[in-house]
């Protein structure tokens, strides 16, 4: 366990290398060293992890501090790391998923200019990420928590030459900074609070310092709620996360899927003491996957990009993780995060091959007819598709979700639970609306077939990991998080179970009948008056964005626009130009003329003199 | 002799600068390069053999190395230089910064090389005896000694973009606003000294008598003379709305004249405050301390706002430099040892990190001929190095983490939401513009289709090796702080308990629920 500083220490030595040796390195090189240090950092992950399930009992913990990072005054925080159940299995996932998305990408990327930029991005933010989830203290998880968030921008950013990318990558940045505002406003509250940020003595000493429901403890989690909403892509902050596509397609598979968007579920679990004395709050977390998770299923049925499906799904799946939550489910939501994980990166991956195939076009309509050319990547689909929609028995979503609705049924908030059903039959919906029009129908672009080890290996474990394999892996969480209990879990087993199963296939058989082959219905109802009417507002993410383009951007716009000039200092400049006009009523005086001179010293004395008799007259009486 | 040395040997070397011009032009740069090379390794060597952190705890005044010299014993006026731990910290930026003026202006400067570097150094000498001045005389003689190589630096080697006029005109109007503001200053000080003698019948400048001055006055005396040193600090941090000078300055200035006025004269003024302004009136302070931080926070938010709709490069980081420094203000005026501790680091990695992007504005124009960023565009492109240095500094900007000024601006906010809520919570609001104006300068430049498809010429070693070497230090201040935290402990534990804040008994208005913070 000795070795855990080297989880972030790999992939950021893999940083400074490639980004100070940038292109003197060819292709092959910066991928031995991008994918490599993930590699080693994943290796480390699994000898410390062995180390840890034996060594350590149950509920265990490791603690390893580096150095002091800022000491003042009563102010302590240090560069430490903690390793637990929770932290070890996010570790896990950044590592293990990391590793065979950056192997992927150095498929992907083969030929693009900035191959060793792209890869220089990818390990500082799989840096960053190992550190989020490692940091001790809230600062330490800050500073993951911001650099993910940089990571992002640069990487949303990679195609530089498109303005459009850099404005969703400040659109991206911006908003979810918005969150973190919130946050470090949490991180304060709790800093004058309780007097540390160090996240165990955090939970030690809030319910000694809090009561349930006390106004302190209510702010400090809704802020932390506030930043975990901005990075996880949920309501009201979710709009960057569509527009965050624009990055490469791997990046989207580690950064908007597996791993950084799931970093707002995982600081709800970290800090779960301080929820649970706000119980108010919890169920607001709840509430916000749930209303989330439907919108985000909305808008996936008529989107027509084949990432911004994903990129809603992804939306709608971290909305079960906020639910489970919510209803106390804190298990589930961590499973539910691994296997999405697992299948999620597995299909934006795949959907990366579906791009090269047909020649970098995203649109799914253009497409069709592609299981016969590639139908390796149209297994992948299938089953990472199946394990979104939680095909039953055969794929690990179903496991995750069919936990989630379960405990969500047992805890007595039947309305999330209600929420979560529709959003499931939304998802069978959209999940295989996307694979019948992408794989099935005429073929309409010639699509080439593709071959590599770096392809079809990294597909190949993520394609195993999203069957029922999958749900074979332990999480180490008991003593972590607390254990969910209800007394009728066991008799609502079943109902829930059949009706989880029945929901995934009647939304199955929907998206059979829309559209499969011709998409009559489909067609006639997206050109029926209320079509018309809903799929461009479904489309733009249910008007979010123009909202707050009115809200927020064109304020912000305006303010800067009328002050441009800097009113303030035009005032003070001002000043000379008084003294130039003063200059210039003085210098008419001075004219040379001798009856003007005569005048000025005649009215001049009579001035004065009737000056002092005004005040002769004053100060006598 | 250490201390005197330090401002003597720039004052010297900038001399031997202007004689050697005719020997060439590279033996001026030589000898001002050597010249604060040895400045900074004297900085460095007093770190290493002082202890700034011994009195830590009883709030004493610590300092480490003092000289003393008879200058005018009928008005009590000596030469008094001292040096603790927060004018050690200045000592070292203006050394590591001055190497990093003289590096920049290498190739930028051909004309009156000598006569050059002599107002560099002589304008470096002013800011080390303003950082090291334990004599009010002596502290107002520095202050305006500064002021008056860096109008020559403006208006003889400015830009070359207009017509001279308009550098001219920007360098007179620099000279103005700081001449007022130092006038106004002057008031306060003899004010001070004449209560002083009034009171105790010996006349003395000297700082350390002059810090129980405030206990020999009126509440309203007190107030009237701290506000006469704030409006002097106040011109030159600058703060809105007297800030106007400051962009015109930044945009006609010499890279090297940008670097010394953002990176180092500035910080004289947020020094000044913090040794002199707090100390002498805490109580007047503490009375002004709501209405100072209000300003900042107005500053924080007009500087962003401005930045943001700049179309030159170098206005733009100016009007960052306006942002900053209302952190700063929040940072003093709070008050307790996290703001205080916190201020140092910010105002280093200020210093550092605008000088940075100053040098790079600067390397950009050199190879592109313009600084407005509507002509830039789809740099990414057209240079290997300076788009990613270009990035880091942007993203130390915005105070990513990781980077000098995340901890100072952290540490600001972590201390002053105990004091001041609410305004700590609009404050911190504000790092979404920071985002917003840092990413806007990134997105105008090095973002598009490039305006051209010929490379530009790359970075030589001499650039690459000035810019790496301030992002180097941000970062490793960044990850390890603690030394530096060491060094300004006892200074600024001193401040702390000078203006003392934990004997406010009545809650300050604004954002009144917070309890008064523990000494």
């Amino acid at each position: 366990m000795n070795f855990l500083y080297l989880t972030f220490l790999f992939p950021a030595i893999g940083f400074l290398l490639l980004a100070t040796l940038r292109t003197r390195l060819s292709e092959n090189l910066a991928a031995v060293i991008g994918v490599g240090s993930i590699g080693l950092s994943a290796l480390t992950t699994v000898y410390v992890g062995i180390d840890f399930l034996n060594n350590v009992e149950q509920g265990g913990k490791y603690v390893q501090t580096l150095w002091t990072w800022m000491h003042v005054g009563d102010f302590n925080a240090s560069f430490g790391l903690h390793l637990d159940g929770l932290s070890l299995t996010m570790l896990g996932v950044i590592t293990g998923v990391g590793f065979f998305i950056h192997l992927f990408a150095s498929w992907y990327m083969r030929g693009e200019a900035g191959y060793e930029r792209f890869f220089s991005y990818m390990n500082l933010f799989v840096a960053s990420m190992v550190l989020l989830v490692l940091g001790d203290n809230l600062g330490l998880l800050y500073l993951g928590w911001e650099g993910v968030g940089l990571c992002s921008y640069l990487l949303i950013g990679f195609y530089y030459s498109d303005r459009a990318n850099g404005e969703a990558a400040i659109k991206a940045f911006t908003v979810t900074r918005v969150g973190d505002v919130f946050m470090a406003i949490g991180i304060f509250i709790i800093f004058q609070q309780l007097g540390t940020l160090d996240i165990q003595q955090i939970l030690v000493l809030a319910p000694q310092k809090w009561s349930e429901g006390d106004p302190m403890v209510v702010a400090a989690s809704l802020m932390l709620l506030g930043g975990a909403v901005g990075k996880s892509a949920q309501l009201p902050l979710q709009t960057w996360l569509a527009d965050a596509m624009a990055g490469p397609t791997p990046v989207s598979a580690l950064i908007h899927a597996a791993t950084m968007v799931t970093a707002g579920v995982y600081l709800i679990a970290r800090t779960h003491t301080v929820f649970e004395l706000a119980p108010d709050v919890l169920l607001l977390v709840g509430v916000v996957g749930a209303i989330t998770l439907l919108i985000a299923g909305f808008s996936a049925l008529v989107q027509t990009d084949i990432k911004r499906v994903l990129a809603y799904s992804t939306m709608s799946q971290i909305g079960y993780m906020f639910l489970a939550l919510g209803v106390g489910a804190w298990d589930a939501a961590i499973f539910h995060l691994m296997t999405h994980a697992f299948f999620k990166a597995l299909l934006f991956l795949s959907a990366g091959a579906v791009i090269i195939a047909c020649h970098h076009e995203q649109n799914i309509f253009k497409m069709g007819g592609l299981w016969k050319k590639i139908p390796f990547v149209y297994a992948c689909f299938l089953v990472g598709g199946g394990a979104l929609a939680a095909f039953p028995f055969l794929t690990v979503g179903f496991f995750s979700k069919d936990a989630i609705l379960l405990q969500a049924y047992a805890s007595g908030h039947t309305n999330l639970f209600w929420a979560g059903l529709v959003g499931a039959f939304f998802t069978s919906i959209y999940t295989f609306r996307l694979i019948f029009i992408v794989f099935h129908g005429e073929e309409k672009t010639h699509a080439h077939s593709i071959h590599g080890f770096s392809y079809w290996l990294p597909l190949g474990v993520l394609l195993v990991l999203s069957t029922f394999v999958g749900s074979f892996i332990h999480q180490p969480l008991e003593g972590v998080l607390p254990a969910f209990t209800s007394a009728t879990l066991e008799e609502s087993k079943h109902f829930v179970e059949i009706l989880a199963i029945a929901t995934g296939l009647i939304g199955l058989a929907f998206a059979f009948v829309f559209f499969w082959g011709e998409r009559r219905i489909a067609k006639s109802i997206s050109e029926s008056g209320l079509g018309r009417l809903l799929s461009p507002v479904l489309r733009d993410g249910c008007g979010f964005d123009w909202l707050y383009n009115w809200l927020f951007v064109k304020p912000y716009l305006f303010i800067a626009a009328i002050n441009r000039h800097d009113a303030i200092a035009k005032l003070f400049d001002l000043i000379p130009s008084l003294a130039k006009l003063g200059n210039s009523a003085m210098s008419v005086t001075e004219n040379g003329r001798v009856r003007w001179y005569a005048t000025s010293i005649a009215l001049g004395a009579v001035l004065v003199l009737g000056a002092v008799l005004v005040l002769q007259v004053t100060f006598t009486h | 002799m250490t201390l005197s040395a330090l401002i003597l040997i720039p004052f010297f070397g900038g001399l031997l600068c202007w004689l050697s011009e005719r020997l060439g032009a590279g033996v001026p740069r030589w000898i001002a390069l050597i010249t604060m090379s040895l400045v900074l390794a004297i900085g460095v060597n007093l770190w290493l053999t002082g202890d700034y952190s011994s009195v830590a705890g009883t709030g004493g005044l610590n300092w480490q190395v003092e000289e003393q010299y008879s200058w005018i014993p009928l008005l009590g006026v000596s030469i008094h230089f001292g040096i603790d731990g927060l004018s050690l910290v200045m000592v070292l930026l203006t050394g590591l910064l001055g190497v990093v003026a003289v590096g920049c202006s290498w190739k930028e400067i051909n004309k009156n090389v000598g006569a050059f570097h002599m107002n560099l150094l002589w304008s470096l000498a002013g800011v080390l005896g303003v950082f090291l001045a334990l004599d009010m005389m002596l502290f107002f003689f520095f202050w305006e000694m500064m002021l008056i190589p860096v109008y020559f630096l403006i208006a003889l080697w400015g830009s070359s973009a207009h017509n001279g006029a308009v550098r001219v005109k920007a360098a007179t109007k620099f000279f103005i606003y700081t001449q007022v503001g130092g006038l106004v200053m002057l008031v306060g000080i003899l004010a001070l000294v004449v209560v002083n003698y009034k009171a105790t019948g010996q006349i003395t400048f000297a700082y350390e008598t002059l810090l129980n001055t405030h206990k020999l006055m009126s509440q309203e005396l007190q107030f009237i003379l701290m506000l006469c040193f704030f409006i002097g600090f106040a011109v030159k941090l600058p703060i809105v709305p007297v800030h106007a000078w400051l962009p015109d300055a930044h945009a006609e200035a010499p890279t090297a004249g940008s670097v010394d006025l953002a990176g180092i004269l500035l910080k004289t003024a947020g020094y000044g405050m913090l040794r002199f302004t707090l100390p002498f009136f805490p109580d007047a302070s503490q009375e002004f301390a709501n209405t100072a931080m209000l300003l900042g926070v107005f500053g924080i938010f007009y500087g962003a706002f401005l930045a943001f709709v700049q179309t030159d490069i170098k206005r733009l980081i100016a009007y960052t430099s306006i942002s900053h420094m209302g952190f700063v203000l929040i940072g003093i005026y709070s008050g307790n040892l996290l703001t205080l501790q916190g201020l140092a680091i910010q105002m280093l990695a200020h210093g550092l990190c605008a000088g940075g992007l100053f040098i790079l504005a600067g390397q950009l124009y050199e190879r592109l001929g313009t600084r407005d960023m509507r002509e830039m565009g789809g740099l990414w492109a057209r240079f290997t190095y300076l788009p990613p240095l270009l990035m880091f500094f942007a993203a130390a900007l915005l105070g990513i983490p990781g980077t000098a000024n995340f901890i100072g601006e952290f540490l600001i906010l972590l201390g002053a939401f105990k004091v001041v809520p609410v305004l700590t919570i609009i404050a911190t609001a504000s790092l979404v513009l920071a985002g917003v104006y840092s990413l806007i300068l990134i997105h105008r430049t090095l973002f598009g289709q490039p305006t051209s498809e010929q490379k530009l010429a790359e970075l030589s070693a001499r650039e690459i090796s000035l810019v790496v070497s301030l992002a180097v230090i941000l970062l490793v201040i960044g990850f390890y702080p603690q030394p530096l935290l060491n060094v300004s402990v006892d200074a600024m534990t001193f401040i702390q308990q000078t203006y003392a804040p934990a004997d406010v008994s009545v809650p300050l208005p604004i954002g009144g629920a917070a309890s008064p913070v523990a000494p």
